[in-house]
């Protein structure tokens, strides 16, 4: 690939906390608020921003169609360019992605990338059902499909392969929901134990209720820009150092059982007798950071990466997740949530901000909030956001953002570096 | 806020995937075989995800193994009455990927990974793929 894109910087971004039911406001007016938060804290216009791309997942759950255009005359931008990306639960980060593609080109100097989804139009067991037709409705729905059953499956053969334990998963639970406690925004801040988790409801084996993640109402937004407009805004820009993306089969049945994907810090010997991704990994995600990294120059994630926004769905998909990212050997994520490397004074935090298990999950808001918390960590303003400095990660030089939709069958992830 | 109701009647047709339950009716399980690369698919599917090329139909082994589990107690809206049941990823002899199905154990029996598991057939076609399930052999 020719590398002649421009630099792209982000150097605003807003959110709204996360809620379960926000009647009081509608998705434009949750957008709106997220956009107001950014512009104000960046010294912006709503003139100053050059087209915009719209992040939500489902007509379903929305309950209108082309809500991103509506979102868009709402908050100003009506005659600009927009568009819409839809991945499923990496439907935020992707549309970060784009909107990083149209100042690297040269189509826009500053785009506006915003999320939204309010689930709480329906309720839970419906709302199961709509996300479970993000599946083979042929093949894998009538089943009774539904998306905890899915990542159980993948959870139950995880700790077949590595002896994965259930209470190494429920550490992530209690990691991430500790963790909100100091985050405003967070929908779900909780103080418990490992017991706590083990003996919440089961789901679908082994996955319990305090191991899943959120259904949120919310918006959040990004504004990125091409190297000379971030320089003449008084704020703080941060480069997004490099994206990458990949996909894999929608039926998790369908998925091969080959080799590893190597990164630059693994060999082969190291998974001489692993059938691969098999139902146990995600090769989306595993392509997505190689790709990402390979741009970047990264060798070697687990040294050179100082924190990671993942995409927490199940606390099984975040160990699942440490293995993908190369921040440990495929085998290891167990052990690297118990060994503490993850927590907040870990050598590499992940979702210092409560992830999509306490801080929350509105789909389309969810990859563009994780790039609002990275940034601003890497801006060191994580006080001034939040109000305290309990979750600001200690000069953070470079993050990781990563969403996936389906079980994989997109993964988008993004580095971004303080400068 | 009003409530109001988002029903739709959806004409789903199985297309070039019908054979597959046709079949499901005479007590086979259709899988499928790229005519160029060769991978054998435990899920039926009428072009290959490697290459592109078109499948043979093949017929699959009625038994195999466990290949993952998961007993659901909760679900979608849709299925509610269903649980708890009991979501099985099966691996064929020879078969190069997976398919996935319904496992109903007898009493007092727990899944396990590798366990010997064979298909049986709705006797009155559903046409849906909850036509096929397994039990243990
Ligand atoms: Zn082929």
């Amino acid at each position: 690939m020719v590398d002649n894109q421009r630099k792209v910087y982000m150097i605003a971004g807003g959110m709204t906390p996360f809620k379960k039911i926000n009647f009081k406001e509608d998705f434009r007016l949750n957008v709106k608020h997220s956009l107001d938060y950014a512009l104000k804290d960046s010294g912006m216009k709503t003139g100053d921003i050059d087209g915009s791309v719209s992040a939500y997942f489902s007509d379903h759950l929305q309950g209108q169609l082309i809500a991103g255009a509506m979102s868009n005359d709402f908050i100003g931008l009506a005659g600009k360019p927009s568009k819409r990306i839809e991945g499923g639960g990496a439907t935020g980060g992707l549309a970060f992605q784009t909107a990083y593609e149209e100042i690297a080109s040269g189509t826009m100097d500053t785009c506006l990338a915003y999320g939204f989804e309010n689930m709480s139009h329906v309720g839970t067991w419906r709302g199961n059902d709509i996300i479970a037709l993000g599946s083979d409705a042929s093949f894998d729905y009538p089943l009774g499909g539904f998306y905890t059953a899915y990542y159980a499956l993948m959870a139950t053969r995880h700790m077949y392969e590595f002896g994965t334990t259930e209470k190494q998963m429920a550490m992530v639970s209690v990691k991430n929901h500790g963790n909100a406690m100091h985050n405003p925004y967070a929908q779900a801040p909780m103080n418990i134990t490992v017991e706590d988790v083990m003996n919440s409801p089961v789901v679908s084996t082994p996955i319990k209720m305090l191991d899943i993640c959120l259904m949120s109402d919310g918006a959040a937004c990004a504004i990125l820009a091409s190297e000379d407009v971030a320089k003449s805004y008084s704020g703080k820009p941060v480069l997004i150092r490099s994206i990458g993306s990949s996909s894999d089969t929608m039926r998790l049945a369908d998925r091969p059982f080959g080799e590893v994907p190597l990164l630059p810090n693994e060999n082969t010997d190291m998974y001489s007798n692993l059938k691969y991704p098999g139902v146990h990994s995600f090769r989306a995600g595993r392509l997505a950071a190689r790709m990402a990294y390979g741009k970047a120059g990264i060798t070697n994630p687990e040294k050179e990466i100082d924190f990671a926004e993942l995409y927490d769905a199940y606390t099984s998909s975040e160990i699942q997740a440490y293995e993908d990212m190369g921040f440990c050997p495929y085998g290891h994520g167990g052990k690297f949530i118990e060994d503490g490397r993850s927590m907040l004074d870990g050598d590499l935090p992940v979702n210092m901000e409560g992830g999509l298990q306490a801080s929350g999950h509105a789909i389309g808001a969810t990859g563009i909030m994780q790039a609002v918390y990275a940034f601003w960590q890497l801006q060191g303003t994580i006080h001034k956001h939040l109000g305290n400095s309990r979750l600001q990660v200690k000069n953070p030089q470079r993050g990781l953002i990563h969403s996936h939709a389906g079980t994989g069958a997109y993964e988008a992830v993004s580095i971004m570096e303080a400068v | 806020m009003v409530e109001w109701n988002y029903n739709t009647e959806y004409r789903h047709s199985y297309a070039e995937d019908s054979p597959f339950f046709t079949a499901l009716g005479k007590g086979k399980l259709i899988g499928s075989k790229c005519k160029s690369c060769g991978f054998k698919y435990g899920t039926y599917r009428k072009y290959c995800m490697y290459c592109g090329s078109e499948t043979d139909d093949i017929e699959l082994p009625l038994q195999g193994k466990i290949h993952s589990f998961t007993t659901c107690y909760y679900s979608g809206e849709t299925f509610r009455g269903d649980v708890p049941y009991t979501l099985v990823l099966v691996e064929f002899p020879g078969i190069d990927s997976l398919f996935m199905s319904r496992l109903f154990m007898r009493n007092g029996e727990k899944p396990e990974i590798g366990m010997d598991i064979v298909a049986q057939f709705k006797k009155f076609q559903t046409f849906t793929v909850n036509d096929v399930y397994f039990v243990p052999a």
